[in-house]
């Protein structure tokens, strides 16, 4: 087990490419800490598994090295990384058991039978196949092979860290929450560093201590769900976590005011900032309120828990969470920020007020 | 509810049914005819029963001629499909080359039976034949003409020359279906090359492994015209298959009674050993699994 570095890393799948656009890792400089539970999280396409697979070394960078510890590993395979790593679709090898799909790894790196057996049985166990260790992997369900996959990724116990790509996408939900829980205690117990890519916010954040978040090739904000939720560091974080997403809206900035729609709202602090200025306000922080920013009500939808009321300010639209018991005014035609909910962003980044 | 009752669609099959009748029906009951019944010319036949049945069977001369079919399609498939997956094995991917070597592959596929006879038959020749005339200077006896062994060589030589391509190309298709995820899965599990082999590609390839068997026995144990056009059947019986036989008694001797109930118990072999195949590969997992 090992701090996984990576050292200003870019990675392009065309062999020359022309320019940022050719990237699909933009370059980064990124420490996985020894032991830590990540999630990796973005919308399809942002360069997640390309990432992945550069840790577990399937994939060589176009630029950049990656290092376990002290060790540079850039140009070693994925057998001396000795990493685990499983994958979106389930893949098993169908002329095997299920106990000799959970053993093949163990097998590979040479352990005793007994040790094998032991570990098999530990693993079954957690994957709920105890009773399938003979059974053909070939005529399971979709949900069983990718349980053995899984299975499969945590059965070596040496290894430097799992990977895990998505691996939930096949699984049903009730047992896509209890496997989940079954990972978070595999990561307590045996103390490896796991990396959990997802374009699901709810298993990211149930997961992990850290989460990072991608945005076309960059990573956008690491750090804990709190602060995801709280500071988001880019308008993308805000937008893809939380749900409805960050309600974003032009604005220009002077100071400690901010005005949007042809309102004047004020800021708590004040801040500096030129370019593209947005004002970032979780639907939890707004309210509807006679005064503040004119509002169209369009659409309430009942969630349960509370309701969300759409509308537009100006052109843009926004949403409203409604907690329970709170009436919904039928006339409310404006909404209040709640200043501490406030986030301002220039060019889509987060700036820190003066 | 009531269905209109109308089987006026029937006759929507009748042209269908006329064609096949023609093209194989009335032909193979024609065979079935002669198969009981003997002539002594003038187009007058009386029938005999099974006695021709009788005769193919205990005939050593049709036994020689199975034995020896039988020998040559073991030798083919021994080579051919070790071979032909080893070629797709070691195939470019993709790319250029990868286009490149699939039409060379298929070359030998587009030449016509007669065409490879010819070109192994002068090829292999020791006055004007490139092979023929090459060994004899390096010292070495080769003669397919009079030799039983330099007759075999050269025609499972020719036959593999021919056919490991169908292999290679059926077996290539079969690797290309391979997900890049199972490779990745592979080495993640630290899987050697050989585990690679036996767990993911010869599992994938199994569905067109029996397809090329299948074609392959089919094929080599009905062959007739490339060794017929290299050798004759020749030396002596030495490469006399069961069609080229049959030719021989058909249109040769013209012995019609016997040439039918040959071919009809020719035709049943084949199709008891394409079940054999295919049975036993299609169930060759699930014997494992309980």
């Amino acid at each position: 087990m090992a701090r996984i570095t990576l050292d200003t890393l870019a990675h392009s799948y065309s062999p020359r490419p022309s320019g940022p656009q050719d990237y699909a890792l933009k370059e980064m400089t990124h420490v996985w800490d020894d032991g830590g539970a990540y999630a990796l999280l973005g919308a399809s396409g942002c360069g997640k598994t390309t990432l992945l697979n550069i840790i577990s070394g399937l994939v060589r960078p176009s630029q950049g090295r990656v290092l376990f510890g002290e060790r540079d590993v850039t140009d070693a395979d994925t057998a001396q990384r000795n990493i685990a790593q499983v994958f979106q679709f389930p893949v098993v090898y169908d002329t095997m058991t299920v106990h000799d799909n959970l053993a093949f790894p163990l097998k590979n790196r040479g352990m005793t039978p007994g040790a094998i057996a032991a570990r098999v049985q530990d693993i079954a166990r957690m994957i709920g196949m105890e009773d399938k260790l003979h059974k053909k992997a070939r005529g399971l369900t979709a949900d069983a092979k990718q349980k053995i996959s899984l299975g499969r990724g945590m059965v070596r116990q040496d290894v430097n860290a799992i990977l895990f790509d998505e691996p939930l996408t096949v699984i049903d939900p009730h047992m896509k929450w209890e496997l989940r829980t079954q990972l978070r205690q595999l990561h307590r117990e045996a103390g490896h560093t796991m990396i959990y890519v997802t374009h699901d916010q709810t298993e990211a954040l149930t997961f992990a201590d850290k989460v990072v978040v991608m945005h076309e090739g960059r990573v956008v904000q690491t750090g804990t769900p709190d602060e995801l939720f709280e500071r988001p560091a880019h308008t993308f974080v805000g937008y893809f976590i939380g749900s409805p997403g960050m309600n974003l809206f032009d604005a220009t900035v002077a100071g400690a005011t901010a005005t949007v729609a042809g309102a004047t709202i004020a800021l708590p602090r004040s801040y500096a900032a030129t370019g593209r200025m947005q004002l970032g306000i979780r639907p939890e922080f707004l309210s509807l309120a006679d005064e503040g920013l004119p509002f169209r009500v369009t659409r309430v939808e009942d969630v349960g828990r509370h309701r969300i009321v759409r509308g537009m300010v100006g052109d843009t639209a926004a949403s409203v969470i409604v907690p329970e018991g709170h009436p919904v005014p039928a006339d409310a035609t404006h909404i209040r920020p709640d200043p501490a909910g406030i986030n301002v962003y220039a060019d889509d980044w987060r700036v820190e007020p003066v | 509810m009531d269905k209109t009752v109308n089987h006026k669609a029937w006759f929507l099959v009748l042209p269908m049914l006329v064609v096949v009748m023609f093209s194989a029906v009335i032909p193979l009951m024609t065979v079935v005819n002669y198969s009981v019944q003997d002539t002594f010319g003038n187009n007058e036949f009386f029938w005999v029963g099974l006695e021709w049945f009788e005769e193919t069977v205990t005939s050593d001369r049709v036994h020689e001629a199975l034995l020896r079919n039988i020998m040559f399609s073991g030798i083919i498939l021994a080579i051919q499909i070790p071979l032909g997956i080893f070629v797709a094995l070691n195939m470019p991917k993709q790319g250029f080359w990868a286009s490149f070597c699939l039409v060379v592959m298929a070359l030998p596929l587009l030449i016509p039976f007669n065409v490879v006879g010819t070109i192994w038959q002068i090829f292999g020749r020791v006055d004007i034949g490139l092979l023929g005339f090459t060994l004899a200077s390096l010292g070495i006896d080769y003669n397919y003409v009079n030799d039983v062994l330099d007759a075999w060589i050269t025609i499972i030589v020719m036959d593999v020359w021919h056919w490991t391509s169908l292999v290679a190309l059926l077996c290539y298709a079969g690797l290309q279906s391979i997900p890049q995820a199972y490779y990745q899965a592979a080495k993640i599990d630290q899987a050697s090359r050989w585990a690679v082999f036996r767990y993911i590609e010869l599992p994938k390839m199994q569905g067109v492994l029996l397809i090329a068997v299948l074609l392959r026995f089919m094929d080599s144990f009905m062959i007739y015209t490339e060794p017929f056009v290299v050798t004759g059947g020749g030396p002596g019986n030495a490469t006399t298959f069961l069609s080229i036989d049959l030719v021989k008694m058909a249109t040769g001797q013209f012995d019609l009674g016997p040439a039918a109930a040959f071919s009809l118990m020719y035709f049943l072999v084949i199709l008891l050993v394409s079940w054999v195949f295919y049975t036993v590969m299609t169930n060759l997992d699930k014997r494992e699994a309980f």
